[in-house]
Formats: structure tokens, sequence, C-alpha cells
């Protein structure tokens, strides 16, 4: 059998109307629980594995593929309205998506965030249907090398989100080095800037970082000028939904996000972060609206990262389904519920379960469908939160960050941490200095030390592994275009315009 | 189905496996309890799965009536530990898993806190490891990998868990045996089995030491080649020789067990002991066991403290002896 019988089979398994019950309660049970931060897919899924001694193998795998997708899309909800991102892969939806909340685009954000995870997540899904064991292949060509030359391309998605200020921009990313620096170190296991603590040995999770810098900071800046009468918040302006300008903008960028996100998903180091990453630099660099970014908030910023981190989120379903590999938390409960069917996740699962899989695979697809038709409609009433009074909706996202965050692992220390970069994200707007190359700090420095690491030892000291692996190099070398591309562009434009005689010489 | 099955057979069941089953039940009978499972390791690995599986055995055994499971992951579960014994202390309807692996963690990293710390309730597994190497790999037998540590042991990088864990313990083993200076050693520490095993999978290391469960179902589905076991005999079922009998004189089995915060008092202590210890009796645990080419050793209360204690000692001075601690 091919892989389109295969497929029309899984359907037949998912559109029976009890797996349909199924899918439905995992899209809007995954939806809610995106929607809260610290509440994540994995914690959920973990907690509804006794199911697994209640029903049938196809039924929990379909509940869970709606919760695991649901989840992806719930995630940007608060990122676009609150400022509050409720996964680390909604991160980067926060930067633009909630300055168009800001300026009565708040709709088209949600809007175009909801139809790029349709789009992206049908796409990344049909690439777990036909593509799988190709991606695989080169997902595990990814050594420690290839991995670190990532990051280092990942790295030139700072200059994006740096602001007016090369010297400003760089002095928040290292800053973001020193939060992500901060606890045992995975090689050694050395504590490292714990002055200590006993609470800071597992460091500072990401998500409260970004939570407490572009959240609570907010809201104290906003306390603080509330009286200066700026930066009002526009509830809504023109349509609800997207215009036919809009839409334009989003579409590239959607195709450019799942292009991004489902190969870098499937890689066993990849994560959902460094894809939402790399498609906002993207889409800034190529966007004809330039000013819109980080100014009124531009819709490709949403459009892109929004994509990309559905078209990961299928694409960690690749090594899972392939070679029976965890490489999210999701995907790791999800294996060990597969073993409490007595079903061994390994490289055979494709064969000994097609049927399992399959409908699976199948579900995913209408698990998608059944997110865009529950989260259009939704986009009318979310919107209205913008409507609550400044004063009541800053206390409201006070308080929803303060929950969440407790909720992420109970501890009061996670509350002061909170605070603290609460209060450094005031003063840093405050002063001007821009608050998402901490975070971008925070995640890719460590991962980009430890792989870093890796590389080294695996090579014994040798630096040539960086670029005499044909990957590493090609990523080195998109990164070099990346960084420099844009001044050697400028220079030669600058010298065509005014003449060869009048080479200057500070370009 | 499974269940109601254990069910008509439980009483049989519960007779077979001693008294004392039966006399503490009613203990438990009474509104189940609650408990709480802390997992110093990321989802997915060898305590994950020991906690997810203690976890379902008492929820089908009815000896819980729920449970949650925390995960804190990294160095060997030294950044756990000292979660679980400031945040945790004193909680009595808890258990934390850990292993060989974190005592000998805690060694390499000098870490501030140590599993005399906490509350010993029983040893429950032990799994031997296994020597891995890609299925295109040279190194047909355990002697090629030997023979290639021996020429130049920089060249041959070996894959596995945390750094001072049980797989970075018997590399070490086997290369203090064949004569390697520990130093010289190329050794790559992962935080979970899953990224050990892709970095096996795509070619970047030559080796790759971890628990045998971790990588049955590649070495059956012939991605891998396993060249040894460090178990004391030959198992059934397996085809490949143990260490000795591959001309290596090195035995290991990776334990695993539970532990309580500290402060908990005696009378919660031997609840929990009775609970995991009628836990590791049943029916369900054995199955899971075999699944999962567990070894059951259990070793409960006193005599399991008195056990962390040597071997701690024992792990101590063959890190030492390897320049790790």
């Amino acid at each position: 059998m091919d892989t389109l019988s295969h497929l029309a089979h899984g359907f037949a398994v998912a559109f029976t109307p009890t797996n349909l019950m199924w899918c439905l309660l995992g899209t809007t049970l995954g939806t809610a629980i995106g929607v809260l931060p610290g509440l994540g897919p994995a914690l959920t899924i973990a907690l509804l594995l006794p199911i697994t001694y209640q029903v049938a193998p196809e039924a929990s795998f379909i509940l869970f593929a709606g919760i695991y997708y649901g989840a992806m899309y719930g995630g940007s909800t608060t990122s676009i309205l609150l400022n509050t991102p409720g996964e680390s892969a909604t991160i980067v939806t926060a930067l633009e998506g909630n300055k168009m909340a800001r300026s009565g685009r708040g709709g088209a954000a949600l809007a175009t965030s909801a139809i790029g995870s349709f789009v992206a997540g049908t796409l990344g899904t049909l690439g777990v249907a036909f593509l799988a064991p190709v991606v695989v292949k080169f997902a595990l060509a990814f050594g420690p090398a290839e991995y670190f030359s990532l990051m280092v391309l990942a790295f030139i998605t700072v200059s994006a989100v740096l602001g007016s200020s090369s010297v400003r921009g760089l002095t928040s990313l290292f800053a973001g080095f020193v939060i992500g620096m901060i606890g045992v170190d995975l090689q050694t296991g050395q504590p490292r800037f714990t002055f200590g603590m006993t609470e800071l040995l597992d460091g500072v999770d990401v998500i409260i970082a970004a939570v407490g810098l572009f959240a609570v900071g907010e809201t104290l800046y906003m306390a603080s000028r509330r009286y200066a009468g700026k930066d009002e918040i526009v509830p809504l302006k023109g349509s609800l939904y997207m215009t036919a300008a809009e839409w334009g903008r989003s579409w590239k960028a959607w195709l450019r996000g799942a292009a991004i996100g489902f190969p870098i998903g499937a890689m066993p180091a990849g994560g959902a972060e460094i894809p939402t990453f790399l498609s906002y630099a993207i889409e800034k660099k190529l966007s004809k609206h330039k000013q819109e970014f980080g100014t009124v908030g531009a819709i490709e910023g949403v459009a892109g990262p929004e994509a990309a981190n559905n078209a990961s989120a299928a694409g960690v379903l690749v090594p899972m389904l392939t070679l029976g590999l965890p490489t999210s938390a999701t995907a790791a409960i999800m294996l060990s519920a597969f073993q409490s069917y007595g079903i061994n996740p390994g490289p055979l699962l494709l064969t000994t379960q097609a049927n399992l899989v399959w409908g699976l695979i199948a579900s995913l697809f209408i698990a998608n469908v059944i997110l865009v038709i529950l989260n259009l409609p939704l986009i009318g009433l979310w919107v209205r939160l913008l409507k609550i009074p400044a004063p009541q909706l800053y206390a409201g996202i006070l308080v929803f960050a303060t929950v969440g965050t407790y909720g992420i692992s109970q501890s009061p220390i996670d509350l002061v941490i909170l605070y603290l970069l609460g209060a450094a994200g005031f003063l840093m707007r405050r002063f001007d200095f821009p608050t998402a190359p901490v975070i971008i700090g925070m995640i890719l420095g460590p991962l980009a030390e430890t792989q870093f690491r890796r590389a080294m030892t695996i090579s014994n000291g040798d630096w040539s592994v960086f670029y005499t692996h044909k990957l590493s190099l090609i990523l080195l070398t998109l990164a070099f275009i990346g960084l420099a591309g844009p001044h050697i562009w400028a220079f030669i434009e600058h010298r065509r315009r005014r003449g060869p005689e009048h080479v200057p010489g500070d370009a | 189905m499974l269940n109601r099955r254990r069910f008509l057979t439980g009483t049989a069941a519960v007779g077979a496996t001693g008294l004392a089953g039966l006399h503490f039940t009613p203990a438990f009978a009474e509104g189940a309890p609650q408990i709480q499972i802390f997992v110093p390791a990321a989802p997915g690995g060898g305590w994950d799965q020991t906690g997810r599986t203690i976890d379902q055995v008492l929820r089908s055994e009815k000896l819980i009536s729920g449970s949650q499971i925390t995960n804190v992951g990294g160095a060997g579960g030294t950044v756990g530990l000292p979660q679980f014994i400031s945040q945790w202390n004193g909680k009595g309807n808890s258990l934390m898993v850990a292993g060989m692996v974190m005592v000998g963690a805690i060694i390499a990293n000098k870490a501030a806190n140590n599993l005399t710390q906490v509350t010993p309730i029983a040893r429950l597994t032990g799994e031997f490891e296994a020597l891995v190497v890609p299925a295109d790999s040279p190194f047909k037998t355990a002697a090629d990998f030997v023979a290639a540590l021996k020429a130049d042991p920089t060249k041959v990088p070996v894959a596995g868990g945390s750094a001072g864990g049980s797989d970075h313990i018997l590399f070490g083993l086997i290369a203090k045996t064949v004569g390697v200076p520990a130093p010289s050693l190329s050794y790559v520490p992962f935080a979970g089995g899953g990224e050990a095993l892709s970095a096996l999978l795509g070619n970047q290391v030559a080796a790759g030491i971890s628990g045998f469960g971790e990588f049955s179902e590649q070495v059956k589905a012939g991605a891998l080649r396993l060249l040894a076991i460090s178990a004391d005999k030959r198992q059934d079922g397996i085809d490949a020789p143990t260490l000795k009998e591959a001309g290596i004189d090195v035995e290991l089995f990776n334990w695993r067990g539970v532990f309580a915060p500290p402060g908990v008092s005696d009378a919660d202590k031997a609840a929990m002991i009775t609970l995991v210890e009628t836990m590791a009796k049943s029916d369900a645990w054995a199955t899971e066991c075999k699944n999962r080419n567990w070894t059951p050793i259990l070793l409960t209360g006193d005599d399991y403290a008195k056990f962390v204690t040597e071997d701690t000692a024992r792990i101590e001075a063959i890190l030492k002896d390897l320049g790790l601690a």
C-alpha cells in the first residue's frame, strides 16, 4: 500500500463519530490550556494518561493530538492581546502581535495567526505523511557542529529586534546570556551564577522571563504614564478580520514560516523557538513595511512566526513516528502512552502499528480544520478584552501573569523572579533598551554553548568541524550573508548612485 | 479489561505474594491516598519511565486514588535534588525517583546536597547497560571497539547520559580495565536518552553507552548494533555477550529506587514503604519490569539506606580512580 491509501485508511479511522468527538474535545481543551501561561500540552497530556486504560488507542491519540495542536493555536492569543506569552514558541508573536492589538488591529493579528496556524499545520502534517522518511534523514545529519552553526544563524535574528541603538540591543542580548547561564551547567554539573541559592540551580524559566519583561514591565510602564495620556489602546480600527492588503502580506509569510518551521521542528534538538526567531528576522528583512515593525505592528511579523511554530509542532512528530525518538516533552509523554498500550515505540512503529499511526496523522488534519473553525469566531470575543478600561485591563494582566507563573512550578521564588524581571523590564522600557534580545539571549545562549562544547569534545578540540561539515558551512555562510549582506548591498547601491569617483571612506 | 481479569484473580495473587499484601491493604482502602512523584530528569528517560510506571501500577492496583508527576531535569538529577530537599520538605505523600546515576553525579559535580539528606524508601529495579554502535560502524565486536580505544581514545567519542552518571562510569571502567588512561577519553554527555540516541543514529559519535532498554528497540530494528551488555550473565533473548565474555572484566547494574523528602514522619515513612512494597510485589509491576528489561531487586527501608551508603562509597572510589571526582 502506498502513502495515499494508508492516509485514506487513516481518515476512515478518524472519521468515526466517537473519534471526531475526541478530536473536538482535544482541540477545545488544547486551545484553553494554550491560553493559560504555565499550563502546557505536555503537562495536560501527562495528567490525562490514565485515560489510556479506558479507551481504545486510536481515541486517546486523537485526543492527545488535538490537545497538542490546540495548545499551539491558543498560545498566541494571550501573546497578541495581553503581551503575555503562554508558550515559549509564541514569545516572538508578542513582539508585533501586541503592537497590532494596541493600534486597533488585534482582530487581524489573531486572524492571521489562526489561519497561518491552519495553513502551516496542514502543510506540516502533509510533510509528516509524505516526507517523514526523507526529513528524518536530514534531521539526523544534524550533529552538534551543525546545531551550533544553526544557533549562529539564529543569532542574526537579534539584529531584527535591536531597536534604534545596536549598543543598547547588544547590552540586552548579553544580559540575556547571563540570565540564561544561571543554574547547573549540563556538561559538568557545576552551578553558575546561583550565588549559593538552591532555587536558582534550575535556572530561570524563559516563560517567566518573557512574562516579566513583556507583560509586567509594560504594565508598570503604563502605570507610570497613566496621566501622560500616551500609548492609549485603540480597541478596534477597521474590519474585525483581515483586509485584502493584510491577506496579501500574510500568505507568503505563512508559507515561508512553514518551510522554516517543519524541518527545524523535525531535528532532535531543533525546538520551536528557533524557527520563530528565524521567521521573524526573514519577514522583517523582506517586508515592504519595515516602518511598521516595532511601531504599529507588522502583520508579517505575526504571520511568519505563528506559521513557523505550528509547522515545527508537526515536525516534532517526524522523529517520534519514524524512529520512536521523543524530541519534546509532549512527544515523550505521547510515547509513554504508546507503552501503556503495550506498543513499543521505535523504528518499527510505522509498519507494526500502521492503523494507529495513520489514524493519528488523519486526525491531525481534522484537528487543524476544527481549530480554525473554533478560533475564528472567538476572535470577536477576544478583542473585546481590549475594550476594558486600561487600569482594569492592566490589573487583570498582572493577576493573570502572577497566577500563570505560580502555576508553572508552584514556587514562590518564581514570583520574586517575575517581579524583579518586571522591574527590570520597566527600567529598560523607561531608558529605551529593547527587551526582546534578552529573551533571545536566554534561549539561544545556553543552547549554542552546549552544542559548541559537544562539538569540541567530539572533534577533540579541532575547530575545523564548523567549516568542514558541509551543512555547518552552509549555515555559517547564510549567517554571514544575513549579517554582512545588507551592508555590502548598501555599499554597492551607494557607489552606484554617487559614482565610483566619490567612494566614501565610511561605507 | 486487564483490570477486571486481575481483579478476579486478585485474591489469589495477593495470597500468593504473601500475607503482607493483605495485611496492609486496609491502611489504604479507606480513601486511597494521592501521591506526588518527583522525577529529577526530563520526560522520556529511565527515571521518568520508572516514575510513570510506578504511577500506572499504583493506579491500576487501586493503591492510590491519583498522583501528580513533576519533572525537574538536568545534571544527573543534581538540579532536581536540591529542589526536592528544600521545597518538598516534610511532604509525606511524595516520592522522588533516583538511582546510581544521581549518586555518581553528586560526587562528580561536588554537589552541595546528597542522598543522605532524603529518606530512603525502596530500591526497585536494576538495569544492565549496553555498549552499542551505529549499524554501519566499522566496530563489529567489543574487541574492535577496545582496539580502537587503545589506538587513540580521542578518536572514539562515546555518547551517554550526564557527566559522572552510570554510562560515564561504565565507560571509565571499561577504559581502566583495558589500560586506557581515563583523562584521554572523549565522553559526550547528553541530557536524556533520546538526545544521545539521535547522535548515534546520525553517526555523530563512534559509540553509545546507556541502559539496555533505551537502545533495545533500535537494536531490534537493526539501526544500532549491540556489542556487549554489562550484566553478570548472558540474558535470554539478547544476542550479545556480556562484557566479561567479551574479555573486559567489568560488571555494572544501574539501580533505581525511590526516596521520600527529608522531614517526613515515621508513620508516613512506614506507610510509604508499605505502599511501594505492595506495588513492587504485584503482578502488574512484574509484567512492566519484564516489558522494560528491568531486573526487580527490591530492598526497603534501613537495608536500602545501608545499601545507598555502601554504594556511594564504592562509586566515589571508582570515580576518584577514574579522575572524575
